[in-house]
């Protein structure tokens, strides 16, 4: 197995705004390690999201090569890449985008829908998934009756309670205040350092990305700038 | 939790809306139901015609009269094998609003060609004897609390009695059902002999004929050889199926069917434009929630199916609500005499909720198609950019 998850080559992404064709990558490569834990950071409109959604499958380069696991994705069928996602691929949004007539239990067993698991096992998932966020005590409880770092714990539980190989996060932290936000970003570190997730993170926050083991700068469609942590 | 877990709980999340629509769809099948009861009653005696027998009417009106000569008259054209004949008598019990449907027949013939009228032997006979003797049907005599031996003055609205008055003392001597539960016995036969011997006015003479041919094949043979024996005679006749003189009889108060069946489309048309609106908006409110599921890997087609199904519960819940209340009110009218008298086989039989059915999936699939491919083809990344 090769230590490289993610392969981007000659990435062109093109958007129609208007009557106006705007590129907003051209010709972006990029690696990403099993493992890692990457911020991606960047003025709005560099193309940080749309990196994100190429990455997760949501949506697909004008041209190019998305590579995962040394599979390209970029050419799989709308059905083959829901499979995909559901089997590697963790979201976390900035506005945790729960269900709002679910309880925090079934919103994480969500994603378990797609596997065939007994429903003994889904409920064992959510119970785990939920302890490792700290909210067993609220499984029962619905969106609206949960703090907003609470329900971004919830949709973190959602996210890996398939034990996806990736988690896609944009913008985790962007509507929570200083200390729910380190609460979250704690949690995210722990993901990756106990259980090996590899981490994407589009984030504003430069105290968010000091999260990550390698924070990118993106401009104009072009990495800039590349810090690693010690 | 399941895919049905989740229909459900869409369906549920806005109380107010889906008690709204769930009332909307109840009120048209609701309707549905009981005018299909009503449409089923008044169909009844034509699905219910022996495909053997023919009627013979005066042809100017089938309320004109024709002399009973006709009787034999027909009995001895080729092809008939059974013949007998009937008056209107416009009966009613003590008051004029006690409507009892009372023929004025020819005992032996009668019950020859209606073999679907069941009465016991003892009580048949009895009743041959006794020219003062009637046979009623078991509905009537249910509604009456009619029983054998029993004494009972009928009035007529048409006719006067020759010593007076318009009212005739009878003797129940048979009570009758029939072979097919959804047949009319909701009416009585009386002696002919009786009633002319006592009637004020008027000779012999015949509302109607009917008569078998044994064979479907030989109706339309028949029945020209009838119309022409008596053609430019002083009562041409008019001969049809069983099944047509039922028609044309109830075709009378206007074409029922098609009132009814108007009035139907009419609330399911307006129903589908609630609804479908409806879903359409909730759809669209929960635009960003499918753009999530589909995220997470759910595949289209299973999300176009959930949303579809949603639709789809939504038409059966508020369907059979309708048509079990709808059941719930025909079963109590039916019971009231009053009803029974207008409409003796009121009910919603297993074609009325058959078609019920079908409805319901219709409704659920057309206000659910269009919403569920807007799920279907929702672009992902423009639903979850929105705010």
């Amino acid at each position: 197995m090769s230590d490289n998850l993610y392969e981007l080559k000659d990435i062109h992404k093109l958007f129609v705004k208007g009557r106006e064709p705007v590129e907003i990558f051209d010709g972006l490569n990029m690696t990403i390690k099993r493992g890692d834990f990457i911020s991606i950071m960047g003025p709005s409109g560099s193309g940080k999201t749309t990196l994100l959604n190429m990455l997760g499958g949501v949506d697909k380069p004008t041209q190019g090569k998305i590579l995962f696991d040394g599979q390209e994705i970029q050419s799989l069928g709308e059905g083959k890449l829901a499979k995909w996602r559901a089997a590697h691929i963790g979201f976390i949004f900035q506005f945790y985008n729960l269900m709002p007539m679910l309880t925090a239990a079934k919103n994480v067993e969500l994603p378990l829908l797609l596997k065939k698991l007994s429903a003994k096992k889904r409920k064992e998932n959510v119970e785990a998934a939920l302890a490792l966020v700290g909210l067993s005590e609220r499984a029962k409880h619905r969106p609206s009756e949960l703090s907003g770092g609470q329900q971004q714990r919830v949709a973190i539980a959602r996210a890996i309670v398939s034990d996806p190989d990736v988690l896609l996060c944009d913008e985790p932290t962007g509507d929570l205040d200083r200390a729910t936000a380190t609460e979250i970003l704690e949690n995210l570190q722990q993901l990756n350092r106990e259980f090996n997730k590899t981490i994407i993170m589009v984030t504003h926050d430069p105290v968010a990305a000091s999260y990550a083991s390698t924070s990118l700068h993106l401009d104009k469609g072009e990495f800039v700038e590349r810090d690693v942590a010690a | 939790m399941n895919d049905f877990y989740l229909i459900r709980k869409n369906l549920t999340r806005n109380r107010l809306r889906m008690i709204l629509n769930c009332f909307a769809i109840f009120i048209a099948f609701l309707l549905l139901g009981a005018l299909g009861s009503i449409r089923n009653a008044f169909d009844a005696g034509v699905e219910l015609s022996a495909d053997d027998r023919l009627v013979v009417v005066n042809k100017i009106s089938f309320t004109q009269t024709m002399p009973v000569a006709y009787v034999n008259k027909i009995r001895a054209i080729e092809g008939v094998q059974k013949v007998t004949w009937a008056n209107w008598f416009g009966g009613y019990f003590q008051e004029p609003r006690n409507m009892v449907v009372m023929l004025i027949v020819d005992p032996e013939s009668y019950l020859d060609v209606y073999p679907e009228m069941i009465l016991p032997d003892s009580q048949r006979e009895a009743w041959f004897k006794n020219r003062q003797g009637v046979i009623i049907g078991e509905a009537l005599a249910l509604t009456y609390g009619w029983s054998l031996g029993d004494r009972i003055p009928i009035s007529s609205n048409i006719f006067s009695h020759k010593e007076g008055g318009s009212t005739w003392e009878m003797v129940v001597e048979g009570i009758f059902s029939a072979s097919n539960g959804r047949a009319d016995t909701n009416y009585m036969l009386m002696h002919h002999t009786y009633f002319f011997e006592t009637q004020s006015y008027g000779g012999e003479w015949v509302g109607w004929l009917t008569l078998t041919t044994g064979d479907p094949e030989k109706n339309e043979v028949v029945s020209r050889a009838i119309d022409a024996e008596f053609a430019n005679s002083s009562a041409e006749t008019e001969t049809t199926t069983e099944a047509a003189f039922n028609r044309a009889f109830i075709e009378q108060f206007g074409n029922i069917s098609l009132i009814i069946q108007s009035v139907v489309m009419a609330a399911f048309f307006t129903i589908l434009l609630i609804v479908g609106n409806s879903m359409v908006l909730s759809v669209r409110e929960r635009a960003k929630e499918i753009a999530v599921l589909k995220t997470l890997g759910f595949p289209a087609p299973r999300v176009f199916r959930m949303v579809l199904f949603e639709s789809l519960l939504l038409a059966v819940i508020g369907g059979v609500l309708g048509m079990l209340v709808a059941q719930f009110m025909v079963e109590g009218m039916s019971n009231s005499p009053q009803i029974a008298r207008i409409f003796p086989n009121l009910a919603i039989d297993s074609g009325t909720w058959a078609t019920a059915l079908t409805y319901m999936v219709l409704l659920g699939l057309l206000t659910g198609v269009f919403p569920a491919y807007r799920a279907l083809t929702l672009n992902t990344i423009t639903a979850l950019g929105k705010g």
